[in-house]
């Protein structure tokens, strides 16, 4: 039996904010977010038959969000502008870290500049560095850690392996610190240091 | 080294997956473990972990009233 009108509506009311807010990092632009999610709430309608559970409402709303915003961007964008959403990438068995450019263990107990960078860091920062990460990146970053989705959700979400979540995640992750790290040098908030290992 | 302790390299493998509450069990416990004993790991751990929070405080849960009004109106249409 398929979803009633008034449990969808409470459903899509209770995550509004969050679509809204994941649109709004998807499209970087609040009238299309607007736009996203209203596209997104009536094709979920159409197909609330394909929705398994009441439980799966979550992942399965942004998954069609994500599909939405796929298939709008690749009717509107010129070729060749669109960015590749496969892991082509190798591992790197190395990836950035801003902890390893801060830790200074030698301190132990008279200081943590870790946290004194961290105190340092405005919202606006944070933002910034999170609307430059490509596409691919930003999408899983802000699925899992402003949004805070399981990996098995943002599998479902993005119709992709939990193990392509997690690469993707760490990969996303050490993008995002590099920005971070680049925007904080800029303020004059980061020494450029070796890293410690 | 006892079978069940993981050493730097492991636990740092493992410490996104453990902020992410995405380990259980025995691997969870093997990385509380050793974040108990190794005070530079705990560090690294703790940096993450904050940021993380930061990303989290981006989420918000307002709702522009004509943006609620709209969708709404859109539901009830159907």
């Amino acid at each position: 039996m398929s979803i009633t009108k008034d449990a969808f509506e409470t459903q899509v009311l209770g995550l509004l904010g969050r679509l809204q807010g994941v649109a709004m990092r998807l499209t970087r632009n609040e009238a299309d977010a607007e736009d996203l999610v209203a596209e997104t709430i009536t094709r979920a309608w159409r197909a609330r038959d394909s929705l398994a559970t009441p439980d799966a409402f979550r992942a399965w709303i942004f998954r069609i969000l994500n599909n939405t915003f796929i298939s709008d961007r690749r009717r509107i964008a010129v070729r060749g502008q669109i960015e590749p959403l496969t892991d082509s990438e190798t591992e790197d068995d190395h990836p950035f870290s801003m902890f390893e450019r801060l830790h200074q263990p030698f301190l132990l107990w008279f200081g943590n500049p870790e946290q004194e960078f961290l105190d340092k860091l405005l919202r606006e920062d944070v933002e910034r560095a999170l609307a430059a990460l490509p596409e691919r990146y930003r999408v899983v970053v802000v699925l899992a850690d402003v949004e805070e989705l399981k990996y098995a959700e943002i599998a479902d979400a993005l119709q992709i392996p939990i193990g392509t979540v997690r690469s993707r995640l760490a990969r996303a992750r050490a993008a995002l610190q590099e920005l971070l790290w680049a925007l904080a040098r800029d303020r004059g908030l980061a020494t450029p240091r070796a890293p410690t290992r | 080294m006892d079978v069940n302790e993981i050493d730097c390299k492991q636990a740092l493998k493992r410490m996104l997956d453990f902020i992410d509450r995405e380990l259980v069990d025995e691997d969870r416990e093997a990385v509380e473990r050793h974040l108990q004993t190794c005070r530079s790991c705990c560090s690294r751990m703790e940096f993450e972990r904050e940021l993380k929070r930061r990303l989290q405080a981006l989420s918000s849960a307002d709702v522009p009233s004509k943006t609620l009004d709209r969708i709404k109106a859109l539901i009830q249409g159907f």
